[in-house]
């Protein structure tokens, strides 16, 4: 008998075709026949952040060579619709009476080349009558000057609209003998997958319309390409090609993509669009962007009594998924790992004339996680104690069953110590304090800073389940159906060693079919960290009662009683306890079923919650402080997600997520200038972190298993992201500490560090 | 993203790529590697009508010891000067620099020559060519001239060429044993120096030029006639802007670039390098 | 205008626009999409391919430059069924998630591994400094390049 499959590092199934002639994705589709001759579609956009549109000219455009038709919001009928966040704030798919930031979508150019359609975008005028533009939140919450008049204000969300309470200012810190205040900028980042937007679209013979679409989650965009497209949702068929990335960002379905139904409805011909990277860098959703007010307050002795977050989250010129991270995945998180008895959180959400912000790997986690340990860090150096001790100090003690914080959120299982040690020891925190000591003490201009961080987040918090289909064909092979939508997080195989674990199929054998809503009509995609505990929880529960359904099957046609069956799972076949020489294989089973409907089990499989995975990180940077250069010279990760089901896959996540984080609090931001314009939006000029800039990241495993769902398993995605940030960070800060510096706002940037130990000094 | 629509042209030699451009004029640009030129050309921030392709003129890639200088043809590409065994011996400070342009893909493409006609002042080597004292040979429908290094850049992305004439050599004198260093600031590998030194020195001789410290690549004459003088290196390089008129960017404002610059010469001229 | 290029060791005629970038001759007129677009600057590198045996970045190429090379795509690294040292080096070592950097990355690998054979840590994560990835963190893609080199 072999052991099981699960908890090895098994190789993905799908690399080979990666690497030997490279995926499909959406732009790669030539060889499909519903796309033969299809034309481009390429977007005039807006070159002005806030303004009244007074006029579009396409006229010298249309006579350009290829142009086959040019449209308005106005040419195509276009109503304003209305945000799910928050419905006084609407808008059109093109802009037509107002643009909202740099790059908004105004006019569609159908040409037969793309080449053509950049060419025709050149001679598209658009006229303004310009207003002032909002860059800055906190003049943006404060002014009349509205991005969304019928919002009356251009605060678009406040916790307190939830009724929850306001915070209660410096009073509530009476009483505490330390306190602390930080105004801390989580920048706008961006997602930058390495794939921009792609999707195509064209109507059938038949009256349907197939969408080609570059998501995490076909399933979720059926209904606003239907309501895009004024038909029925049954009339719309999702199709995901191999994706190249998302992080967060593919989650919606964005306005170039929804109106492609509709031009190639007038156009009478199917479409095809992908834009640049300097269009997706001002088009595709923006993460982070959270302000922090915080106050943390407590005792000399190090314990943390009381905590006051104000998040000031910018939704950009939208109210998109970004205006509610901070009241549903920040604030809930506030308390982080540690037992505070009081906290106030309150979240306001702020429109500007910004490329509007959504999801991004962590979403909401890693803001409050920053927020807090960045206030634990300021809270240490007030109080003189080690950064890590303090921590330790405030720490909720381990516990099995559930926790609910002061703010409410209950966590399932928790051991974070455990993680914070297992970091430091592996780490060798205690050696890099004394080689910081010794550095210290040579007064070399190159410093050496140590970063601690300990976090828990929040995964699978999205759906409450997912579907899955698992079906055997008359050779014995599998078919795994899922709702998730993988795009480099390797479910080819994670979800065949689910199947194959139950039904002893070898992985080679078992095919994975997402991403196509006329096959897979229900998922919730892949996103927030989900998709092992929901989606693979669902092919592991399913693939089980297949294994039922077939031994029920095998029951008849060996002519003996259910309960005598058993799978021989190295044979993958089926016999009677006892004669294993008479048996009946996976083929011989579908075979049989073929008449009433063959061998097929699907269902959706519901979990209990959310699960709460955490870790601790140590940063090692060196830090020049003449220059302010700071180099990132070693990483570890203990990353917590409770049962693991491929070490490989859950390593390559962590070194992902990583990298990630280490970008947000070294180098990356998204910035404008006092008028709104962008100026990163290339890979020129928005620091997109390379592997010269990082060191190789030390895992160290440790695993909590959760009661919440079959597997024990725990969201994997986003821990990296968030537990690096905040050590980073630190560490870059630890390394002057010595020059009296407390706080430097991300991205802690040459110039940032030097500014620092110049007005430290 | 992709270019506005151009013809395009490649001469064999030249003498065809001097009259070519005689031809179509002002409209009309070399291409040579290709690497500064078709960025701004897919951005659309140049929009030539015309490209004369002189990348294929055969005799225009060479690197040759010419007794008190090596010449380089104008066409060698930034890995054969990084590779260079000559330059290694005679100017390595020019090898070790043309390592440090752009990425491997870019180097397997992109030409000295190209580089410094296109002028722009973030690049490394008009910055190193300076600081060593080259000359830029320059040849036109009238013949060729030499245009020292210190006459060349005129202007952001501006020089002393004719709009007829084509850069074809670059001499670099021999650094006859003198140490020196290259420092390049930036915040990627990848990305164009934030601040950057290409400095050498022989007893009290010594050149120093900076990169991207405004809007040519700047000679820092102070910084020499200090040393000449006899101060200090740490001394002389508070001298390291005298000469520059560094801009405020993305990546930097003009006070930090001033800052930069003294404590990158006066690294590279503490630099062992020999 | 027409070019005549051998890519996978396969001579095309084929008529182009004198802008036509080589990545789109490529993708478009051969129809060998593995080698993909990620960026419009010459700073991703999902575009890199071999030319005349050197790694380049076909954004930042004419085809017309490429007039009389040799091209060597992803899709002509492999012998048959059997794949190149480094895509099973990126294979065995879990060196791609998402897969859309992967062809550039596989080139410009190969590309690095034969200038210098045996590179430090340090020198395969500066040699892939114009090789953009946003799902590895490039921990396994700099352990598959090590691990391919230490095979040879």
């Amino acid at each position: 008998m072999g052991g099981s499959i699960l908890g090895n590092r098994v190789l993905r199934k799908e690399d080979p075709k990666f690497l030997t002639t490279g995926g499909v994705y959406v732009d790669d589709l030539l060889d499909e026949p519903a796309l033969n001759g299809a034309l481009h579609v390429t977007y005039a956009r807006s070159s002005v952040a806030h303004g009244l549109i007074t006029g579009i000219d396409y006229s010298d455009a249309l006579l350009m060579p290829g142009v086959v038709a040019i449209f308005s919001g106005a040419d195509l009928g276009l109503q304003p619709q209305p945000s799910a966040y928050n419905p006084m704030a609407t808008r059109t798919l093109l802009a037509m009476d107002k643009v909202r930031y740099v790059g908004e979508p105004v006019v569609a150019i159908v040409t037969e080349t793309r080449e053509q359609g950049e060419d025709a975008a050149e001679a598209v005028i658009i006229d303004y009558d310009v207003l002032e533009a909002h860059v800055d939140l906190e003049k943006a919450m404060a002014s009349t000057n509205l991005i969304f008049d019928a919002c009356g204000s251009n605060v678009v969300f406040d916790s307190m609209v939830l009724g929850l309470p306001d915070n209660t200012g410096d009073a509530y810190f009476e009483g505490c003998e330390v306190v602390v205040k930080g105004r801390y900028m989580n920048q706008r980042v961006a997602p930058c997958p390495l794939e921009v937007r792609g999707a195509a679209a064209s109507w059938g013979t038949d009256g349907r319309l197939t969408q080609w679409l570059s998501t995490q989650h076909a399933q979720g965009a059926v209904a606003p390409i239907a309501a895009a497209n004024g038909v029925d949702a049954a009339q719309i068929h999702v199709k995901t090609p191999d994706v190249g990335g998302g992080f967060g960002a593919k989650i919606g379905a964005y306005p170039e993509e929804l109106l492609l139904g509709v031009i190639a409805k007038k156009v009478g011909k199917s479409v095809r669009w992908r834009e640049t990277r300097s269009e997706s860098m001002v088009g595709l959703g923006h993460g982070r962007a959270q302000l922090q007010y915080v106050t943390i307050g407590g005792t000399r002795q190090g314990k943390v009594t009381h905590y006051q977050l104000w998040a000031i989250q910018d939704s950009g010129a939208w109210v998109d998924m970004g205006t509610i991270l901070a009241p549903f995945m920040t604030r809930p998180m506030s308390s982080g790992v540690y037992d505070i008895p009081n906290i106030e959180c309150r979240t306001t959400s702020v429109v500007t004339n910004t490329t509007p912000t959504v999801a991004y790997r962590g979403a909401g986690r890693p803001e409050a996680t920053a927020a807090i340990e960045r206030a634990m860090d300021m809270f240490a150096a007030e109080i003189g104690m080690d950064a890590a001790e303090v921590r330790r100090i405030n720490l909720i003690p381990k516990f099995l069953t559930p926790h609910t914080t002061v703010v409410g959120q209950t966590y399932d299982v928790g051991d974070y110590e455990t993680s914070l040690d297992k970091a430091l020891v592996a780490a060798d925190y205690k050696g890099w304090r004394e080689k910081q000591k010794a550095r210290r003490a040579s007064g070399d201009a190159k410093q050496i800073g140590i970063g601690v961080s300990v976090y828990v987040e929040i995964t699978g918090g999205v759906g409450n389940g997912e579907s899955a289909k698992v079906e055997i064909q008359d050779n014995g092979h599998a078919l795994v159906y899922t709702g998730t939508s993988p795009h480099g997080q390797g479910h080819a195989t994670s979800w065949a060693m689910l199947a194959s674990e139950q039904t002893g199929i070898p992985i080679e054998n078992i095919e994975l079919v997402w991403g196509d809503t006329d096959l897979v009509p229900i998922g919730t995609g892949t996103m927030g960290s989900r998709s092992l505990q929901q989606g693979g929880n669902a092919v592991f529960a399913v693939a089980a009662e297949l294994v039922n359904k077939a031994k029920s099957v095998a029951a008849r046609l060996l002519e003996a009683s259910e309960e005598d069956i058993v799978l021989d799972k190295d044979a993958a076949s089926f016999h009677v306890a006892g004669t294993p020489a008479v048996s009946k294989s996976w083929a011989d089973l579908a075979v049989a079923e073929k008449a009433a409907g063959g061998l097929v089990h699907s269902d959706v499989i519901g979990v209990a919650g959310a699960t709460f995975p955490f870790g601790a990180h140590v940063a090692i940077v060196e830090v020049d402080t003449e220059t302010g250069k700071v180099r990132h010279i070693e990483h570890t990760a203990c990353d917590d997600a409770g049962t693991v089901l491929n070490p490989m896959l859950l390593e390559g996540q962590i070194h992902g997520g990583v990298a990630q984080g280490a970008a947000q609090a070294l180098m990356e931001e998204v910035r404008y200038d006092d008028d709104a314009n962008p100026i990163t939006s290339n890979l020129a000029d928005y620091a997109f972190i390379s592997a010269a800039e990082l060191p190789s990241v030390r895992v160290v495993h440790m695993e909590t298993p959760t009661p919440i769902n079959l597997i024990g398993a725990k969201g994997i995605g986003e821990s990296g992201t968030i537990g690096s940030t905040p050590a980073l960070q630190s560490a870059v800060i630890d390394a002057l500490a010595h020059l009296n510096v407390r706080h430097i706002d991300m991205p802690t940037t040459a110039e940032k560090v030097w500014a620092a130990v110049q007005s430290a000094r | 993203m992709i270019p506005a629509p151009f013809d395009y042209k490649r001469a064999s030699s030249a003498a065809e790529a001097i009259s070519l451009i005689g031809e179509y004029g002002d409209e009309s640009k070399f291409l040579a590697g290709g690497h500064s030129l078709l960025p701004l050309m897919k951005l659309r921030l140049a929009q030539p009508s015309m490209l004369i392709d002189i990348g294929r003129i055969q005799d225009l890639s060479y690197i040759r010891d010419a007794g008190d200088h090596i010449a380089i043809g104008a066409l060698t590409r930034h890995m054969d000067v990084e590779k260079s065994p000559v330059l290694a011996e005679h100017a390595p400070l020019l090898a070790h620099a043309a390592g440090h342009v752009g990425d491997p893909q870019v180097r397997h493409r992109g030409t000295i020559g190209g580089s410094i006609a296109h002028a722009d002042s973030a690049s490394d080597l008009p910055a190193t060519t300076l600081a060593l004292g080259a000359t830029y040979v320059a040849q036109g429908p009238n013949g060729t001239r030499e245009i020292a290094a210190a006459d060349f850049y005129k202007g952001f992305l501006e020089s002393a060429l004719a709009p007829d004439e084509m850069l074809t050599e670059i001499r670099v004198p021999k650094m006859n044993g003198a140490s020196w260093g290259f420092q390049k600031f930036n915040r990627r590998a990848q990305d164009w120096a934030i601040v950057g030194v290409a400095a050498w020195k022989r007893g009290t001789e010594s050149g120093v030029a900076l990169v991207n410290m405004g809007s040519v690549p700047v000679l820092a004459t102070s910084v020499a006639t200090a040393i000449a003088g006899g101060a200090s290196i740490a001394d002389a390089a508070q001298l390291a802007a005298a000469e520059a008129e560094p801009q405020s960017d993305l990546n930097a404002s003009a006070e930090y670039r001033v800052h930069l610059a003294q404590v990158l010469v006066r690294r590279a001229l503490e630099s062992n390098n020999a | 205008m027409k070019v005549t290029i051998t890519v996978n060791g396969k001579t095309h005629e084929s008529e182009v626009e004198p802008r036509t970038l080589l990545v789109q001759y490529v993708r478009d007129t051969l129809g060998l999409t593995g080698t993909n677009i990620g960026c419009d600057t010459s700073s991703c590198g999902a575009c890199s391919l071999h030319l005349n045996g050197e790694s380049v970045k076909s954004c930042t190429l004419l085809a017309a430059q490429a007039d009389g090379g040799t091209v060597t795509t992803i899709e002509g690294l492999a012998n048959g069924d059997v794949m190149h040292p480094m895509q099973k080096a990126f294979m065995d070592n879990h060196g791609l998630q998402c897969g859309f950097c992967t062809p550039g990355m596989v080139m410009a690998a190969i590309g690095l591994l034969n200038e210098n054979p045996n590179p430090t840590e340090e020198q395969v994560r500066i040699g892939l400094e114009g090789n953009l990835c946003r799902c590895t963190g490039y921990h396994n893609i700099v352990k598959s390049v090590l691990a391919c080199a230490n095979e040879k």
